[in-house]
């Protein structure tokens, strides 16, 4: 798999499919590891940056998955090449932007994620479209084993899995789910879910993680504390609450159908019709339209429209995919131009009926 | 103190900017090492006695870890001991680690974190006042105390 194979596709996990796939876009489980041998990143030379990720490269590319493995050395790449991973959720933002020896091993179908040398030595991330937690845990849990086999990681009885950041000592681990939750955003009911959150220790972020913004009316849920609970403990606490955030995106849903069925109609359909014709076309406006019209296919007012080609558009629209598709680099108002004209090509095909 | 509802007349486009600025926004909120730093916040005078504390193997004195909110190798956790128990407390409420152990670890570790797991639950059920569950894992505990005194822990 090359780099630009990507580009034209898109990942497992923005299928669509899985439990509450309407509401929930994505589940994600991260764990945080560390070389017993070697000090943390901020105190590794270069010399010492390159043996470890040496050192991971080879663990990495030796795993056996169900998936083949691609490992990328993210220290030759390209500036545009390391955004389009971030936008497609493979790479932190931290990896895209540090220097020095690092890399990323990716399953082809976008699942698994090895990141090396980020914040930690290591860190693993499992994707899974829909509500699938334990799916992710299972496939996290058996990764993990078989570097455990090869390595020798930073660990302590006391404290667990040691991390360069005491907030993910323990477990090490980071569970999120993303919600899409366009009605609560709408009926600004979105402050009181966020409120009951933060009294239970699970904090609410945006689309890429910590401090990014809720583009598109999308949030991900995740644990804090990573230290005196197991790890099964803690995907209980985060998945023990989705159902009734899904509850509730569901009974303001019903609500505004209910009770503003024609100016939601109409709300969808003017979206709709924005994304299908617009000449220039912001990242911020088409995630704020695309929003409204993912809603709208799910409740039934658009019916000619599939819902992973909504998920696909989030991510093919943004600035360095549309780049790796126009193949060139565009600067912000070429882009806008290339944003609406890529909308509109894809919005016409689907609506190909033959 | 109450807040005064007030009404407000806006377009669509400006209705929606109005409700995204309005909303809590996690941008907002404190990067993860930033909070370690506020939460270290210190005397001048303590922050000599931090400098002289120095980790041996990677160097890092305790008032660096203070700026930055980052280790400088596993061992710190060691050196920095007694300074990290509030923080750690702080931050996870907790000082003991019960999730997951690497294979490489000795197997009778394990079986502290079991211990110190059942010891939890039978003061919960002491506090709950269920008696029946308290003695069921009375017992577990001082088998496996047994087991573990005898050496008899794992034969892997």
């Amino acid at each position: 798999m090359e780099l630009d194979d990507l580009t034209h596709t898109s990942g497992e996990w923005l299928r669509g499919t899985g439990p509450e796939a309407d509401i929930v876009i994505s589940s994600r489980i991260r764990l945080a590891r560390n070389l017993a041998q070697f000090p943390f990143l901020s105190r590794s030379d270069e010399a010492t940056r390159a043996e470890i990720e040496g050192l991971l490269h080879q663990h990495v590319s030796d795993l056996r998955l169900p998936q083949p493995l691609t490992y990328l050395d993210v220290q030759k790449m390209e500036e545009l090449d390391r955004r389009f991973l971030v936008e497609r959720q493979l790479i932190s933002r931290e990896l895209c932007e540090s220097s020095g020896a690092r890399g990323v091993g990716i399953s082809s179908g976008e699942n698994v994620s090895l990141m090396v040398n980020e914040e930690d030595h290591l860190r693993i991330q499992v994707l899974r479209s829909g509500l699938a937690l334990e799916d992710c845990w299972e496939e996290i849990d058996r990764i993990d084993d078989s570097l455990e086999d090869k390595v020798t990681y930073a660990f302590s009885e006391q404290l667990g899995y040691l991390t360069a950041c005491p907030t993910n000592v323990g477990t090490g681990i980071r569970v999120s789910v993303m919600l899409h939750l366009p009605a609560l955003v709408m009926t600004k009911e979105i402050q009181k879910v966020y409120q009951a959150l933060q009294k239970i220790h699970l904090a609410v972020r945006g689309l890429y993680g910590e401090g990014s913004q809720a583009m598109g009316d999308f949030y991900q849920i995740s644990n804090q504390v990573t230290l005196g609970k197991s790890e099964l403990e803690i995907i209980g606490e985060v998945k023990d609450v989705i159902p009734q955030i899904i509850g509730y995106e569901r009974k303001y849903r019903e609500a505004l159908v209910k009770e503003k069925r024609r100016d939601l109609h109409d709300q969808v359909s003017r979206a709709y019709g924005i994304l299908r014709t617009a000449q220039t076309i912001s990242s911020e406006e088409t995630m704020h339209l695309l929003s409204s019209v993912r809603m709208g296919i799910n409740l039934g007012l658009i019916d000619d429209l599939e819902i992973p080609t909504v998920n696909e558009l989030f991510i093919h629209t943004q600035p360095a995919h549309l780049q790796k598709l126009r193949n060139s680099a565009l600067e912000s108002g070429e882009r806008n131009v290339a944003r609406a004209c890529y909308l509109r090509e894809r919005l016409a095909s689907s609506n190909d009926v033959p | 103190m109450k807040q005064v509802p007030h009404e407000i007349h806006l377009c669509e486009d400006c209705a929606q900017q109005y409700l995204n600025q309005d909303e809590p926004s996690p941008a907002s909120e404190p990067e993860e090492g930033m909070m370690v730093k506020l939460q270290l916040d210190a005397g001048d005078k303590e922050l000599a006695e931090l400098d002289k504390n120095v980790c041996p193997n990677c160097g890092i004195s305790f008032r660096e870890f203070r700026s930055q909110g980052r280790f400088g190798c596993p061992h710190d956790y060691v050196v920095f001991g007694d300074e990290l128990e509030a923080l750690l407390e702080n931050i996870h409420d907790e000082r003991q680690h019960c999730g997951k152990v690497p294979k490489r670890a000795p197997s009778d570790s394990q079986r502290q974190y079991q211990l110190i797991k059942l010891r939890s639950e039978l003061r919960k059920a002491v506090a709950e006042e269920s008696y029946e569950e308290a003695a069921r894992l009375r017992d577990e505990i001082q088998a496996m105390e047994t087991a573990l005194s005898q050496g008899t822990g794992d034969a892997d």
